[in-house]
């Protein structure tokens, strides 16, 4: 695809960068946003920050589920207003958590192999759990065309194109159950798709998302540390540079 | 066509610390011991990738594969079950040292006033203060069950100080407590202030490095923070595959077969003659032939096995009559989370079993005459070790995502921390265990189907608890607490505690009991039904380390038998 060559993903880098100093320090993050959701196609800007180690994140970063890039466009944008880059640090897109998802999607995780699928299927009360016949990644597929559709309804525009604050309503009505989607609550989707842009945030860097430990850092979890044991009586906080199963 | 094996003394089916400890101490005695398991084999050479938190702590790769099998579930009788499709509200075991080996290790002892406690209960307060409960003695004392509990102690190499309200000890713990830390420190001082006696929680986790009496040495905990839903790399917590299971096998007695799924009690109505069980790899069925035949695969797996094999009397709801399935319980647990604007603290350090506790409000250890509830919890901080992904402390008002969730969890992840309760939960007449009727596992057995939600005793011991945690929390600093949800119906998705009970309850009579304080099955003399199954109600703890002392019993009364038959009382 044309977005993919060196050229424009360097100039929109740059814009990003540039414009995104200018938010966080300013505005705050609800331009970005919207600078985002209009004006940048997010897909492209994976090692966009000055602190993410570019060759890092360039091998593992290509879709394994996705083949649509218009539906993993809408991802990436879903998942940065879930967590948006702003002055405490980078966000999902920069931290390569739309390719976590894809690539949890493509596993065992998406096709829930591990979890009782047989029916017979019943909606079930709220206290009963997960009880969609959709298999996840069909639930992926299923809600991010529906967060699509939904914007056309809400906004009469694509998600893509929405205003930050207008993506986050639509993600809100998600959330509070309040759209009508296939096969699953828009609830079960919302949840399973925060659920998801968390653990890409803070999973180990092998998974491809948590890039260059930045998500990590921001919190100040050290990771993977074989011991503790000179530090767990310290009344002092220490910082400790994280490590990831890499160093096993 | 199933095909029959040769004849064993004994078959144990599931192989987790119940299980491990009958083999060791049937095996040492020369019984001649087969050990099925349904998962895989697995010990410390496994776990060298094991500090990864969405691998185990988030898709649980430790526990159990429910697209195999799984359980249905409904909060009361007129609504329709349905399975439990994933694993949410608690983590089943599965594999060799089942749940042994992802625990955190805390392990105290029920309290003296938890075995007979209708008894006491009803000495003390009148029968109208259990109204609405099926409460029963366990048909065994602390005191009967004191020796059996320092044997596990010592299995186990617990390291912990005595707790000032608990039964008599003839031994103090073989390990010494574990650090002190800045968050021990100021629960204990908190709680002090109060007028409480806190004490250093007892921990599996091995403070010091530890031999135990199968001869297994166990390493010095490091405080790396991956403990629950975790195994140890350093076989420093006990784990039945590092403390157990190597002895057991070298005693030569002990056979065990992993990918072995039992499906059936083989019976004549009064006596089991072996199982049935399925290679889950190959698909092939055998016939196990066993003069004994010892039930350890967990509170689901003991009462689905006896209720799908039809042996013994199911519980029935209506009549409140029958035993197999009859008082399930969970766990009731009040806490506070307390965040500290001023202070960071190193809480992504820890260890399972790292905490303080008191016991002020467990068991009877408080006048209940003027509360709405019995038995209470134990209140612990538990310094476990926070993750990135799991851990997300926000004030209550933070939304759930977008910049300001961002900023509020990444700040307090580092300045916050939990005080937790180990509710007792008492038995209903309605909530129990049967088979569902209409969801069947991956081997065409029906699944277990759990009826439960909260009592009004659950509703007003979790009231009046997490006021009590609200207070230490403030006392110890806190600059603001989050308000506490109100406990209303059972929720099968977040997860809760993997502290089930219930099911093959132990107790003095045929009649209201399935196994005697033996685990000998009432109705059927050569089956022995052992773990937290047995419990006739939840207490204020981890379930563990009664867990532990029953299946020593259950040890000496399968020797026993072993000689003499009959029913051992």
């Amino acid at each position: 695809m044309a977005a993919k060559t060196t050229d424009s993903k360097m100039s929109r880098r740059r814009f990003l960068r540039n414009s995104s100093y200018v938010a966080g320090g300013l505005v705050g993050g609800g331009l970005l946003g919207g600078l985002i959701g209009s004006r940048f196609n997010p897909e492209t800007e994976t090692a966009s920050t000055g602190s993410v180690d570019s060759d890092h994140g360039t091998a593992n970063q290509a879709q394994l589920y996705f083949t649509n890039p218009e539906k993993f466009e809408i991802l990436q944008h879903a998942v940065e207003r879930i967590y948006p880059k702003d002055e405490t640090g980078p966000g999902a897109i920069d931290l390569g958590v739309p390719f976590f998802i894809d690539h949890q999607l493509a596993g065992s995780w998406g096709h829930n192999a591990r979890e009782y699928m047989q029916g017979p299927f019943f909606p079930g009360s709220n206290f009963q759990g997960y009880q969609s016949p959709l298999k996840r990644n069909e639930l992926f597929d299923v809600g991010i065309d529906r967060l699509d559709s939904y914007s056309q309804e809400k906004f009469k525009n694509k998600f893509t194109e929405l205003e930050g604050e207008q993506q986050d309503e639509v993600l809100k009505d998600f959330e509070a159950d309040k759209v009508k989607m296939r096969g699953a609550t828009s609830k079960t989707f919302f949840n399973q798709l925060r659920a998801a842009t968390l653990e890409g945030v803070y999973a180990d860097p092998a998974y491809g998302g948590n890039l260059n430990m930045e998500g990590w850092k921001m919190k100040s979890f050290p990771g993977h540390q074989m011991s503790y044991i000179n530090q767990i009586e310290s009344d002092k906080f220490v910082e400790i540079k994280p490590k990831g199963l890499h160093s096993y | 066509m199933a095909k029959t094996l040769p004849k064993t003394d004994v078959v144990v089916v599931g192989v987790g610390w119940a299980g491990s400890i009958i083999a060791a101490e049937l095996g040492k005695e020369g019984l001649k011991v087969v050990g099925l398991e349904r998962g895989r084999e697995r010990g410390l050479k496994d776990y060298s990738m094991i500090h990864d938190e969405l691998r185990y702590g988030i898709r649980y790769e430790l526990m159990q594969d429910l697209s195999k099998e799984t359980l249905t579930f409904r909060n009361n009788m007129k609504e329709r079950a349905l399975p439990m499709r994933q694993l949410g509200s608690f983590l089943l075991g599965e594999g060799l040292g089942g749940s042994g080996v992802h625990w955190n290790g805390h392990t105290f002892r029920f309290l003296p006033y938890d075995f007979e406690i209708r008894s006491k209960t009803v000495e003390k307060y009148g029968e109208e203060k259990i109204k609405g409960l099926q409460l029963q003695d366990w048909g065994i004392t602390y005191d009967e069950l004191e020796p059996y509990f320092d044997k596990y102690e010592k299995a186990a190499g617990i390291g912990g100080e005595e707790n000032p309200f608990g039964g008599k000890r003839s031994n103090p713990y073989p390990n010494p407590p574990m650090k002190e830390t800045p968050l021990t420190k100021r629960f204990k001082d908190a709680a002090k202030t109060l007028g409480m006696k806190p004490y250093h929680m007892p921990s599996a986790n091995m403070s010091e490095a530890y031999e135990n009496q199968y001869g297994a040495k166990m390493a010095a905990c490091q405080y790396c923070a991956f403990c629950e839903r975790f195994g140890c790399e350093y076989g420093a917590k006990a784990d039945p595959t590092v403390a157990v299971i190597p002895f057991a096998k070298n005693t030569g007695n002990f056979e065990l077969r992993a990918h072995s799924n039992v499906t059936e009690v083989i019976h004549d109505g009064s006596k089991a003659t072996g199982v049935k069980y399925v290679d889950v790899q190959t698909k092939e069925e055998f016939i196990q032939p066993a003069e004994i035949v010892v039930l350890t695969s967990y509170v689901m797996n003991n009462t689905r096995l006896l209720l799908s094999s039809k042996l013994g009397r199911p519980y029935n709801p209506d009549t409140g009559k029958g035993v197999i399935g009859k008082n399930y319980c969970y766990q009731i647990l009040p806490g506070t989370t307390g965040f500290f604007d001023d202070e960071q603290f190193n809480t992504f350090m820890g260890a399972g079993a790292l905490g303080a506790t008191v016991d002020d409000y467990n068991g009877d250890n408080f006048d209940h005459s003027d509360v709405d509830f019995i038995h209470g919890g134990s209140i612990s901080i538990n310094q476990s070790g926070a993750r990135a992904i799991q851990h997300n402390p926000v004030p209550q008002d933070t939304p759930r995502w977008g910049k300001e969730f961002k900023k509020q969890s990444i700040k307090y992840f580092t300045r916050s921390m939990n005080i937790g309760t180990q509710g007792a939960s008492m038995p209903t007449r309605t909530n129990y265990m049967d088979l569902d009727p209409a969801y069947k596992d991956a081997y065409g057995q029906p699944l277990l189907r759990l009826t439960y939600d909260f009592s009004d005793q659950d509703k007003n011991l979790y009231n009046y608890i997490g006021k009590i945690t609200d207070q230490i929390m403030k006392e110890m600093g806190a600059s603001f607490i989050n308000d506490r949800s109100p406990l209303e119906h059972y929720d099968i998705v977040p997860y809760q505690t993997t502290h089930n009970t219930g099911g093959v309850i132990m107790g003095a009579e045929k009649e209201t009991s399935a196994v005697n304080n033996y685990l000998q099955m009432w109705d059927a003399e050569n089956v022995f039904v052992v773990g937290a199954s047995a419990f006739a109600h939840n207490g204020g703890y981890n379930p563990t380390g009664t867990v532990g002392a029953l299946a020593y019993r259950a040890a000496e009364g399968i020797l026993k038998y072993s000689k003499d038959g009959g029913a051992l009382v």
